[in-house]
């Protein structure tokens, strides 16, 4: 890939709800490799950000694309095959099945043996299965979480809920990793680990991060650049220090000077 | 080490089938089961083929579909026109009901599965039910007097039908097939996400439920020598719907169990007719009252038989009972 090509490239992207204009002209660049946040008040259309660039929404507006390739319209599942794959604000975890099940399910677009192979189980079945049980194993155990993976996941505790959660949209193969407030109703403890766990990612798997986020150290601590939305629009994008000190970022978040 | 191990048990699993089959054949031949008993049975079998195809599409898959006894029409119809009009042999109306009620379940399945919860639920009741209408007013078939069919159906037909569903279910349930239409009925919107075409395995449970529930209505039509578009109003699709609900939603033995108990206690209650639903009312009522997760609740009947193995081999069962 070329360096200056950016990995994710969103141009004017926008969506309205009938009359509600929920995210407007929104334009962002993500380079390979970098940890980039996105940063706003409730209701600033973070998470339909996101549901635009997985395709959950279509935008009615602009246009995204992923390694040049354009994917406004797409189907979800088709987007995620292209390598981008999401955590939820509100986990989403296949609670009836087993951690291990969580993490092929994740793998399941890699497997090679048809339906009719496995109703028969022919060899390729077993091949096939024992291939996914074997990566989804090695997979837990960069997590710490071999050790519950025949728990299921509705049995978890909170945090190794978030973390199976995450480990499940990398076994995905993604080249990008949204991941939508990771940090949300973990205490500090917790977010230290999710901080190193997100470093420890990062140096494995050499991805492009894009992190929603309201811990602001974890934010400032993490993340090269930031991008504040406010009300659909994105009102400023930087490094740490020039977001912290940018004006609008500070009304949008304490409200404007009283005069 | 595993797959060998599995491959065993499920040996052992046929193999006993077998036994049991050809044990119960020569109590037919010897004249200990008597032709009731032997009506009995076959009952039973069809609804064990149709529980079982229900559940994959309601207990696996999460598609709330009320209008099973649809397909079970198509392929009963399928089927006696097969050999009464067309005057081939029985196989082929067999295969030719799955392959109908598949087709059509494919049709309805595509444009329905689009529908979530209610929705669905209604769509599915009203193709059940125009299904019923359809061939209530086809003079080819008979209309409301409907077709007398020749009882062509022996009882090792019967059993290796039920057999073959039962496989064919539980190995595709067991695959990572199996796991995306799992991951459709425990969060869609996941499911999407971790690049799981759920609209194509919601339409392929869908085909294949529909499949065996069209072999079921051959099974059906060739066993009871006259089919009318009464025998398969929405009640029906009720009858089936409480198997997979009472065995437990997600069971599959459950769901076989629940057949088999519920055509006994209704086959004997045939005696009492006016005192019937009430009494097949009241075991629902207790039921989810005292049990509302079902009979076997998500767990597999293999999984009792493994309590108190070493640590190991719990744990191991305990992945096997959420996939099947």
């Amino acid at each position: 890939m070329q360096a200056n090509k950016p990995l994710l490239k969103v141009d004017k992207v926008g969506i309205r709800f009938g009359g509600l204009k929920a995210v407007s002209d929104v334009n962002l660049e993500l380079n390979q490799g970098e940890l980039v946040g996105l940063i706003g008040p409730n209701g600033a259309g973070k998470t339909t950000f996101f549901n635009l660039l997985t395709g959950v929404y279509v935008p009615t507006e602009g246009s995204i694309s992923l390694d040049g390739e354009k994917l406004n319209g797409q189907a979800p599942y088709k987007i995620t095959k292209k390598g981008i794959s999401r955590t939820f604000q509100n986990i989403r975890l296949f609670s009836e099945l087993s951690v291990l099940d969580n993490v092929k399910v994740a793998y399941h677009s890699l497997a090679k043996h048809s339906i009719l192979s496995s109703i028969f189980r022919l060899p390729s079945h077993f091949s096939g299965e024992k291939e996914m049980e074997e990566k989804a194993i090695e997979f837990l155990k960069i997590f710490k979480l071999d050790e519950v993976m025949h728990e299921k996941a509705k049995n978890l505790p909170y945090g190794q809920q978030r973390r199976l959660e995450i480990s499940r949209a990398l076994a995905a193969n993604p080249k990008l990793l949204l991941l939508d407030e990771p940090a949300a109703g973990m205490n500090p403890q917790e977010t230290e680990e999710l901080m190193n766990l997100i470093a420890l990612i990062r140096e494995r798997f050499s991805l492009t991060i894009l992190l929603i986020e309201h811990d602001m150290p974890l934010v400032m601590g993490v993340c090269e650049r930031i991008y504040v939305l406010d009300h659909g629009q994105l009102i400023a994008s930087g490094t740490p220090d020039e977001i912290r000190n940018n004006p609008k970022v500070i009304e949008a978040y304490l409200g404007e000077e009283v005069s | 080490m595993k797959t060998l191990k599995q491959t065993k048990t499920f040996w052992i699993w046929i193999a006993a089938a077998v036994v049991f089959a050809v044990v119960t054949q020569f109590l037919i031949n010897g004249g200990t089961l008597n032709s009731f008993y032997v009506n009995t049975l076959f009952f039973i079998g069809i609804n064990i083929i149709l529980a079982a195809s229900l559940h994959l599409i309601i207990g696996i898959t999460g598609q709330f579909s009320i209008g099973h006894a649809g397909f079970l029409a198509v392929g009963a119809y399928a089927s006696a026109i097969v050999t009464t009009k067309l005057s081939l042999p029985f196989p082929v109306a067999l295969l030719a009901g799955g392959v109908v009620a598949a087709i059509a379940g494919l049709v309805i399945g595509i444009p329905t599965l689009r529908l979530r919860g209610d929705y669905l639920a209604i769509a599915t009741l009203g193709f059940g039910e125009i299904m019923r209408i359809v061939f209530l007013n086809m003079d080819y078939v008979g209309g409301a007097s409907g077709m007398t069919v020749a009882h062509l159906i022996t009882w090792p037909w019967l059993f290796a039908c039920v057999l073959i569903t039962i496989v064919v279910i539980v190995n595709f349930t067991n695959s990572t097939h199996g796991r995306a239409c799992i991951s459709v009925r425990e969060n869609e919107i996941a499911a999407d996400a971790m690049g799981i075409n759920t609209t194509y395995y919601k339409v392929m449970a869908f085909a294949i439920g529909a499949f065996f529930a069209g072999i079921a209505g051959a099974l059906h039509a060739h066993n009871f020598y006259i089919i009318q578009p009464t025998n398969f109003g929405f009640l029906k699709s009720f009858d089936i719907l409480i198997f997979v609900v009472l065995g437990g939603l997600g069971s599959m033995s459950g769901a076989v169990i629940a057949a088999i108990l519920l055509t006994i206690i209704s086959t004997f209650l045939a005696d009492f007719p006016e005192v019937r639903m009430v009494v097949y009312s009241l075991v629902l009522i207790a039921m989810m009252l005292f049990r509302p997760q079902g009979l076997l609740g998500t767990r597999e009947i293999t999984s009792f038989f493994k309590v108190g193995k070493s640590a190991k081999g719990g744990s191991q069962d305990a992945s096997k009972q959420t996939v099947a």
